[in-house]
Parts: C-alpha cells; structure tokens; sequence
C-alpha cells in the first residue's frame, strides 16, 4: 500500500479520483466531529443558564457564564454518594477480574497442562450459552449477595474472550525467562508476580481499562441487584434523573435541598453527564494506545 | 499364557498413569492458579445453567429449587399462547432487521474510506474521534438522547419550533422508537467495528495491488477485486455471529429507551424477561423465555454457520 501511495502521486490522480478524496475528507472530518460535538454542547450547556437552554438551539459556548450546576452537585450528598460508589464498583471490580483472568490465562497458557483442554472448551461452552437473566439472579440472591457489590463484582469475574486474548498473549511469551526463574527457585506464583507481570504491564493495563469502563458503565447490574439507593451508582442516578423523570420532579427525592430551592435542572443534568463521563474521556488516551494491540492479539490467533 | 501377553500392555498402561501423575504433582502450582477461574465458572457459568431447570418447575421461593413443582413445558405453553409473544417476536425481529441493514454495513463502509486516506495524521484523528462512543455508557447515550430530543427544551425542538412552528414528540412518538434505537446504534458502535476491518484491510498483501497498477487498474477496480474480495471472510465471519444474536437487542439500549408510550413497540424478549421475573416475581416463565431465546440463538448460529460454510468456504467452527 506503501507503493500505492507512491505511484499515485508520481502519476497524475485523474479528476474522479481527487474529487472522491475531496467527498471523503470532508465526510470523515463529519464522521469525527458528529463523535464529540454532543459532549462539546454538554460542557458548554452545563455552564449555561437555564434559560438559554431551554430556548437556544445547538450551541457550544454559552452566553452568559455559570457555575449553578456545579455548585448545587458538590452541596448535596446523593450525587457525590453515587460517585464515590461507582468508584468503589470499579476499582474493586477490576481488581477481581485482573486476579482471576490472569492467574487462569497464565495456567492455561502452559500447553501441556494436562486436562487444558477440557477446561478450555468448559469455558468455549459459555460463551455459546448461558444460564441468563434470571437464573443469576436467584443464584446471586441464594448466595446472599443482593444488595452488595459481590452481586457486581463475582458474576462477571471473567470475560471468556478477554480470557482467551490473555492467555494468547502468555503463550507468546518467551520460555527461557521463566525457566530462569525457577532454576533460581521461583514458584510458579512467584514466577508470574516477579517475573512475567512486570513485563505485561501493557496487557495488564488494557484490560484493567476494559474491566474498569465496564464497570464504570455498568447498568443493568445495579439495576438487577443494588435496591438500596445508598449504594447506587452514578449510572442509575443519571437514568432517575434524565429519562425516569421529567423536568425536577425526580430531582426531590434524590437531594436534600430546602423545598423552596428551584434547581437549574437542564444545567444539573448536563454537568452530571458530565462528571459521569470526564473521568472516562481521561482514561481514553491511555486506554486507545493499548486496544488496537490488544484486541489484534485476540483476533489474529483466535 | 494369559497374564504373559497381558501384563506388558498393562504395565505400560500404569507406567502412563503413573507419568501423568507425576507431572500433575509437578505442575501443582499451575491447577493452583486455574482454581479460582474453575471455581468462578462452575458457580457463576454452569450454576445458572443448572437454574435453568426452573423454567421446567413452578418455582416458588419459598418452597426453594428442590421443592417447586415440576409443570413440564407448562411455561413454554403458556409463553407461546399469550399474545405478547408475536409483539415480543415482531418487535426484536424488526430491530435485529433493521440493525442487520444499516448497522452491519456502517463499519465497513467507514473502514474502506478511512483505508482510502493517505494522510496519516488525519487518518489517525478520526479514527481516535470514532472509537470515543464505544466507551460511553448506554445511560448516557440515552440520556444525551433525551436532553436532545425532548419537547421541553431539548435544543433539537427548539431549532424545529423556530423554523417550522412545531415540535415533534421523538421520545413518546413510536414512530420514532425504532429509528432512535438505531441511529443511537450507528453512533456508539460504527467507528469501533471498524477496527477489526481496518485490521484486514492492512493485512492485505501489497503485492497484490502493485500487480493490478501495472495492469492498469483504477482506484475503484482495486477497490472492487481486491479490497472487498479480501474483506469478505472478516464480514461472512461476523454476519454468522450477528444472525446468531438476532434475538439479542441489548437489554440496557431498549429498557432505557422504553416509556409507557411506546412499550407496544419497544417491548422485546430480553425487556419482557427483566419485567415478568425481576418486576412481577414470575421466575419460572420468565426463565422459559429466556430459554427459548438462547436455543433459538444457537439454532441459528449453527445454520448461518452451515449456510456460510456450504456457500462460500468460510465458517466459524
């Protein structure tokens, strides 16, 4: 493709051809800015008046100036309740699926394990078919953990496909390191924890990122299993306060506010969305770096 | 005479034994390692699979899994009488149908015009801006949804109403379900499919276009017996998976979406099983349902896998 681009511009592009590259720049420059303008009128908006919102078509930087929405999340507790949850889901949760994912694909990356591969094709099996929506359910709610975040953490412990992309990238890894390690007395823990980790903090980190904006993300969990609204996460604050309800109705119940106190709903909703998503967009960096590989070692191997 | 041709094959047999419990005792620290993975899918994988014995029961929580009844296909009986099962059928078939036409072709359309740009920087930017909704939550996807479209301020009405006089109801309207559902579709998940065509797309050995240059052919004929031709088995392979999800809609994107206007449209087998067993308390039928969803799932996994393998060579498994 290297030479493609060389010929062509050693030979004249004919006129269809520059006016495809023309459609197609443009297109792709939409493409793009259709990706983030919606997050751009977010943070604009969350800074806006209500009344310029709720007249104002598309805008991205707000006549007149404010800080309302702001300062009415950080003086009531519910909202910075359900932040610090969600963080708790998240970094407890991944740390779970790094534990069991990894020490699982490091074993199964042994290939002559003997009974690998009845175990690798239990775990095939379940990505074909599953118990489903309420078999887990009774399961989490037999087991006690309704209400408590082991009813987010356990059930999606481990990803079968981030298993498998794991697992590939040990194989990968070379042999003579290991076996250096333990000819000078590792075990194989010890092995992996001083040896082979160290050396996969790529792999490491992208899949704490994925198991992170999982559960940072997560819905349908807290929804199923959290029915305390003490322990809810940010996820169902925004569902309560954006699509359950209309206008400020929903917003009594959530925050303690005196009751002549109007709030700047429209403001309110768009800098929660925002607070709910910053902290993912700083990861996106990171995160972006990694995923392409990552996901490549998977897919080439299988 | 018998022990004499007996006994080396029976030794051997033991030798082997022996060996294969010598190397497990040597690999013990590996089956340490796999034990909590073993542990998490028997409870957390196989253990609802064994729950899926309720759909054949009349579970009753207080009788508990041992105790409930056994009613055969009662709940299968009863699912496939009720009425909501064609709506439940019509809705999910239509949103998988219409996400098969517009959201399956979105990626690779986009990964051949990303292919097709020679700037890298460029190239680059795009693609870091349309990989961004993957990892935005569908809460707020909806959500975004909702402070767009609403009739009391969303900016969308407010153009509508300056230039034309009127607002639309695009959240209540169920004209306008399924549509929502899938533009919200191609927004969040188009720039990252495109990963694993771009993947394709940059495996394709070179020598193969040098060779249709010096034969004359133009951008679009390269395009057209190169390009696609070598992108086929990445888009066969993931046309199998889609038709095995047809009846997949994504929980989160429909409940969210789903108000009680629109519900007769809305309204799909994952929806109707999150309302009939968590919401209602009907564990046994509803896990009927969902049953019946993941068998046909793999019915159709298995044929589509069949199909693809009899027409074109390419198959799953």
């Amino acid at each position: 493709m290297v030479l493609r681009g060389k010929k062509s511009n050693a030979i004249r592009e004919s006129l269809g051809s520059r006016i495809f590259d023309a459609f197609n720049y443009v297109f792709l420059a939409f493409a793009g800015m259709l990706c983030i303008l919606p997050f751009l009128y977010v943070i604009g908006g969350s800074f806006a008046t209500e009344g310029e919102l709720t007249t104002r078509s598309f805008f991205i930087i707000p006549r007149t100036f404010t800080l309302d929405a702001y300062k009415y999340i950080f003086s009531t507790s519910a909202l910075a309740n359900s932040f610090k949850n969600t963080l708790i889901i998240t970094i407890g949760g991944t740390a779970i699926n790094l534990f069991f994912t990894v020490s699982m694909a490091y074993a199964l990356a042994k290939k002559d394990l003997i009974g690998r591969n009845a175990i690798i094709n239990m775990v095939i099996f379940c990505m074909l078919f599953g118990g489903g929506m309420i078999p887990t359910y009774l399961l989490v709610r037999n087991l006690g953990m309704l209400d408590t975040y082991w009813a987010l953490w356990l059930p999606g412990a481990i990803s079968p496909f981030n298993l498998f992309i794991v697992r590939n990238f040990f194989e990968e890894f070379p042999g003579e390191l290991r076996d250096s390690a333990e000819i000078d007395g590792c075990n194989v823990p010890q092995t992996l924890w001083y040896i082979v980790l160290p050396l996969s903090k790529a792999v490491l980190a992208t899949f704490a990122l994925f198991y992170g904006v999982g559960h940072w993300n997560a819905f349908m969990g807290p929804l199923l299993y959290l029915n305390d609204s003490k322990k809810w996460p940010i996820q169902i604050i925004l569902r309560n306060l954006i699509i359950a309800s209309s206008g400020t109705a929903g917003l009594g119940s959530l925050v303690d506010m005196p009751p002549d106190y109007q709030p700047p709903a429209q403001a309110l909703k768009l800098a929660v969305i925002v607070v709910a998503t910053v902290p993912i967009l700083l990861v996106y960096p990171f995160l972006q770096r990694y995923f392409v590989k990552g996901v490549m070692i998977g897919s080439l191997k299988g | 005479m018998r022990v004499a041709t007996n006994s080396p094959t029976l030794n051997l047999e033991t030798k082997y034994r022996r060996e294969m419990w010598r190397k497990i005792r040597k690999d013990k620290w590996y089956y340490l390692l796999l034990l909590p993975g073993i542990i998490y899918f028997l409870v957390f994988r196989y253990g609802p699979m064994w729950g899926i014995l309720i759909a054949f029961k009349n579970y009753m929580p207080f009788l508990g899994f041992w105790k409930s009844p056994w009613v055969g296909f009662q709940n299968f009986e009863d699912f496939f009488a009720n009425p909501d099962f064609f709506k439940l059928l019509r809705n999910t078939l239509l949103i998988s149908f219409y996400n098969l036409i517009f959201t399956f072709p979105a990626p690779i359309i986009l990964a051949l015009l990303l292919n097709e740009v020679k700037n890298a920087l460029f190239k680059r930017t795009v693609q870091t801006l349309v990989y961004i909704p993957h990892f935005i939550s569908m809460t707020i996807v909806v959500s975004l949804t909702y402070i767009f479209l609403t009739t009391q301020g969303g900016f969308v009405n407010n153009w509508l109403y300056e230039h034309t006089g009127r607002k639309i109801q695009f959240l209540t309207d169920p004209k306008w379900f399924r549509p929502l559902i899938i533009i919200q579709t191609i927004w969040k998940e188009t720039g990252w499919g495109t990963i694993i065509f771009l993947a394709t797309l940059t495996n394709i050995n070179p020598s193969l276009y040098e060779a249709a240059i010096v034969d004359g052919a133009k951008r679009w004929q390269q395009m057209r017996y190169i390009t696609l031709p070598c992108l086929m088995p990445t888009v066969i392979i993931l046309l199998i998976l889609r038709l095995g999800g047809i009846l997949d809609t994504g929980f989160e994107q429909i409940y969210l979406m789903m108000n009680s206007l629109n519900r007769e449209v809305a309204d799909v087998f994952d929806t109707y099983v999150y309302t009939m067993g968590i919401a209602r308390g009907a564990f046994s039928y509803s896990t009927a349902v969902g049953l019946f969803k993941s068998i046909v799932g793999i019915v159709l996994i298995q044929l589509s896998n069949l199909l693809a393998r009899k027409v074109s060579d390419i198959s799953l498994f």
